[in-house]
């Protein structure tokens, strides 16, 4: 395979006395870079000027067509976690953190010469093609490593790298807009310089994780760790084939848990802003409304690490009716909040209910594991993540369309989210409900030891088969 | 194949150093909004 051959699975089986700890820092190597779409739109309102600089002229692009860019991002994050999970599963997580890291660069280049030759059809393709099938390898290339070198705790381990796609945002959003400050000129915003810069920083620190992860040999676990001797409860000694674990019910009802728990979430966190200043005219300010949604990212990056924890302790089942139960309270809550004027509940109800829709993205990987087995984890996540594309678009439906449809109706604003608010509440019933329907799966959708569908991929039976 | 009786060959150094590739920048952005976050309680 020549020069690319240090891609392979097979070299990135790690030496004897090699720390699993440096298995995270590579994980976080990728997802912080990805995380960087949570930020996208700090170059929205900047690309409305391409041409006339100060104020948006005739020419420049509209933030309707721009909103397309982003959506284009998560709908090939969902195709290519779905599509190429069994190949990023047995091709080993270097290849798929290589390939990411070209897609992700690449994407940034081809949207500077979008913004330079001002061709919006170029942005679609490089942020929004290249770049949504980097979202989606990168996202899921580490899962199924962290499972295997963390048997013990695999909530924690997968935890902190989808901590870490919470947390991209936070380092993105003051870095593109320092870029864009130091590119900006009279005669151009510096948009795509900021892009290359971008696009040659995500690429260093992604190829640094590449460099750095290595997988476990076949047999190793960790120190003092037994593998239980055989399935306990939801949690199986045996594999599922990808294809085989989207034949069962518990699949789907997972599928649903997070697509619920997703939902419900991700549309308060596109509108916070505005929903705060709506229900507390004249309390809180824009300023303070921009203070509220940092707040609500960093429990959602605290959430995603905290739960997936948690989950090691209590069990994923336990973990999910946990969000359910309280997200449910929380949402009903909230038009009291705003019935008494309680900024301070408002706030409190919130950063709960986000920590826990960090938490859903987090804890659902090991959820899997559990279930399926660690074999196939990494591609079987890939699929599950189509109902994250799903919930990005019935969230924000839902919490705009309700919202639009009250005020048209005469509701006033402040009152205008408490339909949306019981609504989630209603959504989280169901899924407690799916949750509460997921059993153990049936014995007949287990890999045979002499299976030999796909490639036996190096140090996948840890904690199986050891 | 336990690890409990293989030296370990990564270093302390190399440790902090993968942590601190990713801690500091991922510190640095938390730090930046948990300032502007505390525009909500001014």
């Amino acid at each position: 395979m020549g020069i690319l051959s240090f891609l392979d699975r097979d070299h990135t089986i790690a030496a004897p006395g090699y720390s699993r700890w440096m298995v995270p820092p590579a994980a976080l190597c990728v997802h912080l870079c990805i995380g960087q779409a949570y930020a996208f739109s700090v170059f929205n309102l900047p690309m409305t000027k391409l041409i006339g600089i100060t104020q948006s002229a005739p020419e420049d692009w509209k933030l309707t067509e721009l909103g397309w860019i982003f959506s284009i991002a998560i709908f090939f994050l969902g195709v290519s976690s779905a599509v190429f999970g069994r190949w990023v599963e047995e091709g080993g997580p270097r290849k798929a953190m290589f390939t990411a890291a070209c897609c992700w660069a690449g994407g940034f280049f081809v949207s500077a010469i979008g913004v330079y030759t001002h061709m919006l059809w170029l942005i679609y393709l490089g942020y929004g093609v290249l770049g949504g099938i980097a979202l989606g390898i990168g996202y899921i290339s580490p899962v199924s490593t962290l499972i295997k070198w963390f048997p013990d705790r695999p909530g924690m381990a997968t935890g902190m790298a989808i901590m870490g796609f919470g947390g991209g945002a936070f380092i993105a959003s003051p870095l593109s807009v320092w870029l864009m400050s130091r590119f900006h000129t009279a005669t151009h915003v510096g948009v795509a310089e900021t892009f290359i810069v971008l696009g040659v920083v995500y690429f260093f620190f992604m190829i640094v994780g590449s460099i750095i992860v290595r997988v476990p040999a076949a047999g190793w676990k960790p120190q003092g760790y037994v593998a239980p001797a055989q399935s306990q409860g939801l949690i199986t000694r045996n594999d599922v084939f990808v294809y085989d674990a989207l034949k069962t019910p518990q699949f789907w009802l997972i599928w649903w848990v997070l697509c619920l728990n997703v939902t419900a979430g991700i549309g308060v966190l596109g509108q916070a802003s505005a929903m705060s200043q709506e229900m507390f005219p004249g309390h809180v300010t824009a300023i303070a409304a921009a203070g509220f949604v940092g707040l609500l990212s960093l429990f959602n990056m605290a959430g995603r690490f905290l739960w997936a924890s948690t989950s090691d302790l209590i069990g994923r089942k336990n973990t999910y009716f946990c969000f359910f139960i309280i997200g449910t309270a929380l949402y009903i809550l909230v038009p009291w909040t705003g019935s008494i004027g309680s900024v301070a509940l408002f706030v409190l109800c919130f950063v709960v209910i986000i920590s826990m829709y960090g938490g859903g993205f987090a804890t659902v990987p090991a959820y899997l594991r559990d279930m399926f087995g660690t074999r196939y984890v990494g591609a079987i996540h890939g699929w599950l993540i189509t109902a994250w594309s799903a919930a990005g678009i019935f969230g924000p439906v839902l919490v705009n369309y309700i919202r639009q449809y009250n005020v048209a109706h005469g509701v006033p604003k402040a009152q205008a989210y408490n339909t949306t608010m019981y609504i989630m509440a209603g959504l989280l019933v169901i899924g407690f409900i799916c949750n509460l329907f997921i059993k153990a799966v049936d014995k007949r959708f287990h890999m045979g030891e002499n299976d030999d569908r796909g490639v036996e991929p190096v140090g996948a039976r840890v904690g199986a088969r050891a | 194949m336990d690890n409990a009786h293989q030296p370990n060959t990564t270093t302390p150094l190399q440790l902090v150093l993968a942590w601190g590739f990713v801690g500091i920048p991922l510190v640095l952005g938390v730090l930046q909004t948990l300032d502007n976050a505390m525009q909500l309680f001014r």
